[in-house]
């Protein structure tokens, strides 16, 4: 805790990790490709006449799972920051709030019932859909758990996380309901959701997913510093001139957007958002002007990371991303509630 | 003093409030309150627990708006500056301040500069240096905050306080420095220096309002008092040695109290 990094070893060391977990990411995998052939393929992009076996497989499969990997880690990590920032609270995370689980039980509806509830509209906006299903489901969550747990001096930790759990429950129970409703082929989409994977990666999904998360990393970054001053709490960042209600709507619809996004074309993939602010807490102190964009960066690096493992501890079998990241997220959470349990 | 108070305020440029009432539910935290309050002057609002010191004090800073009645500030009602405008010249010391996250105290001091962002001075970082060296938190300037004792604490919330009022206004306008109770956690040598402080921040034109226990401290360093929950019901406002009377003292506190005169001339007192 007592060493801290300057804002621009942290932001360098999260860059270089996410382009070192990019590079393991491109090269590793069923078909493996030397550091020597992504570099062929990387420097012959534009020209289109190389038909090789890797850089199909690099454009198709690889390129869009990477860029899903990014973006996904990058609107959790980011996600978690903002909503810690507004309730106070470093364990308030998108998924153990709820907030996932909210988007994924929305989008789920949307695939299972959406065809015979709305007949005309899955098929014509498509993935659309889908995103702002899971757009409204995180929102609504997020509005609940805050009215539940907000208090006086902050947010009630122990209210959240029982909110929390109560969110949780639901969206399992609705799941587990949609689940014997659905036809085989929405089975399988639906075990997705609980699990989590990078497995969806299509070009046209990918791409929505990433513009929705970076509209929600820029629109982010003029909440950092008034986040900073809500860390002395509502009515003294009032006093500093910080439009206190104006700066949590804002963290809010961007945090649903971000977190909807997401968890509607990778389903629920748990605690990056816990893991990646606090650690760059550690290295880097808590001013949300570093923490939001260190932890955009290495919540990237580390679903890459995890989604590389994924793929290849237990190859040709894909390990579920969602349960590797509790594997590390769990124990991290354990860790921080004994460490945090006099203030719950 | 109270409601036969003149709604006009003397002094263009001040504070006041005028029958201001607080009430949450059947509850009333303040009743009938009509202060006026000058800019280049210490107040001390004093008065037992439960009289509404904080909620006075609250009203006075915009955090917090009264049932009825009306805070004036230039003349022009509060509420009518704005928030982003009152906060380049107006701090509010809280009396607890619990804080989010591992902030060292030198980030939680130039959270203080936070409302002047948009118009940077080049000596921001000095600001927050100097701040801090006025009420002795230097060396714990990379400390985290949470970590401090409350007195620490309460001196790197002042600084904080003190950096948001630094500059003096470019278009003239008053500086008001709002404290409860800064010196409540204070040592003895912090609480005279404290106070020897705002007294230096109120010669250079800065209205200084403060919450104060300690009625030795407020007779010697306030110029006027503000005196809450006596039985005229509202305020007692007037020059400290004026309104600070045994008899009052005695009616408001229920304490027996006995004046004395100190070496240096000043009357303190002796309670019990």
């Amino acid at each position: 805790m007592s060493q801290r990094f300057s804002a621009r070893a942290v932001l360098g060391g999260s860059a270089l990790l996410l382009v070192a977990a990019i590079v393991l990411g491109a090269v590793s995998g069923a078909y493996a490709i030397s550091l020597s052939q992504l570099w062929n393929v990387l420097t012959t992009l534009g020209q289109g006449a190389d038909k090789s076996p890797e850089h199909l497989v690099f454009l198709n499969i690889r390129l869009p799972r990477l860029l899903l990997g990014v973006a996904a880690g990058a609107g959790l990590g980011m996600a978690g920051t903002l909503m810690q920032g507004l309730f106070r609270n470093p364990l308030a995370d998108p998924g153990l709030v709820g907030i996932s689980s909210g988007a994924a039980l929305a989008a789920g509806v949307t695939i299972v019932l959406g065809a015979s509830l709305w007949p005309s509209l899955p098929r014509t906006l498509g993935s659309w859909t889908l995103v702002l299903m899971a757009f409204g489901g995180g929102l609504c969550v997020t509005l609940l758990i805050y009215g539940l747990s907000r208090s006086e001096g902050g947010t009630r930790m122990a209210l959240m996380l029982l909110a929390g759990i109560a969110v949780n429950a639901l969206a399992g129970a609705g799941l587990g309901f949609l689940s014997v409703m659905a036809t085989d082929e929405q089975l399988r989409s639906l075990q997705f959701w609980l699990l989590g994977s990078l497995g969806g990666a299509r070009w046209s999904a990918v791409l929505l997913v990433a513009a929705a998360v970076l509209a929600a990393c820029v629109a982010a970054r003029s909440l950092a510093a008034p986040l900073n001053a809500i860390a002395l709490g509502e009515a003294q960042a009032a006093l500093l001139g910080v439009d206190v209600e104006r700066i949590k709507r804002r963290a809010v619809v961007v945090t649903a957007v971000a977190v909807g996004a997401v968890t509607a074309t990778t389903g629920i993939i748990g605690f990056i958002g816990l893991i990646a602010p606090h650690w760059v807490r550690m290295v880097a102190g808590p001013d949300h002007r570093v923490v939001l964009p260190a932890s955009a960066l290495l919540g990237a690096a580390l679903v890459l990371c995890a989604d590389t493992v994924a793929r290849t501890a237990m190859a040709p079998a894909e390990l579920p991303l969602g349960v590797l990241t509790a594997f590390i997220g769990v124990p991290m959470f354990l860790w921080m509630l004994r460490r945090f349990r006099g203030r719950i | 003093m109270t409601a036969s108070a003149v709604n006009m305020p003397r002094d263009p440029m001040a504070l006041s409030c005028a029958g201001v009432a607080v009430r949450i539910g059947e509850k009333t935290l303040l009743a009938d309150a009509t202060v006026e309050l000058a800019a280049g002057r210490v107040t001390a609002i004093l008065g037992p627990n439960g009289a509404g010191k904080s909620t006075l004090l609250s009203v006075l800073a915009g955090q917090r708006a009264p049932t009825q009645g009306r805070v004036t500030l230039d003349g022009r009602p509060l509420e009518a500056h704005g928030m982003p405008a009152l906060a380049l010249r107006r701090a509010l010391m809280p009396q607890e301040s619990a804080v989010a996250f591992d902030f060292t105290a030198q980030e939680i001091v130039a959270l203080g500069r936070y409302p002047h962002r948009r118009a940077p001075g080049r000596d921001e970082d000095a600001i927050v240096e100097e701040a801090m060296a006025l009420t002795d938190v230097s060396a714990l300037a990379g400390r985290v905050l949470n970590t401090l004792s409350g007195g620490e604490k309460s001196r790197a919330h002042m600084a904080r306080a003190l950096a948001q009022l630094w500059h003096s206004r470019p278009d003239g306008a008053s500086r008001w420095l709002l404290l409860d109770e800064p010196t409540a956690a204070l040592d003895l040598a912090h609480q005279h220096s404290a106070m020897r402080l705002l007294r230096e921040w109120a010669g250079r034109g800065v209205g200084v309002v403060t919450v104060l226990h300690d009625l030795n401290l407020a007779r010697r360093y306030a110029d006027e008092v503000v005196v809450l929950g006596g039985d005229a019901g509202g305020p007692v406002q007037g020059p400290a040695a004026e309104v600070l009377q045994p008899a009052l003292i005695e009616r408001v506190w229920r304490t027996p109290c006995q004046p004395v005169t100190s070496a240096d001339g000043t009357v303190q007192y002796l309670f019990g």
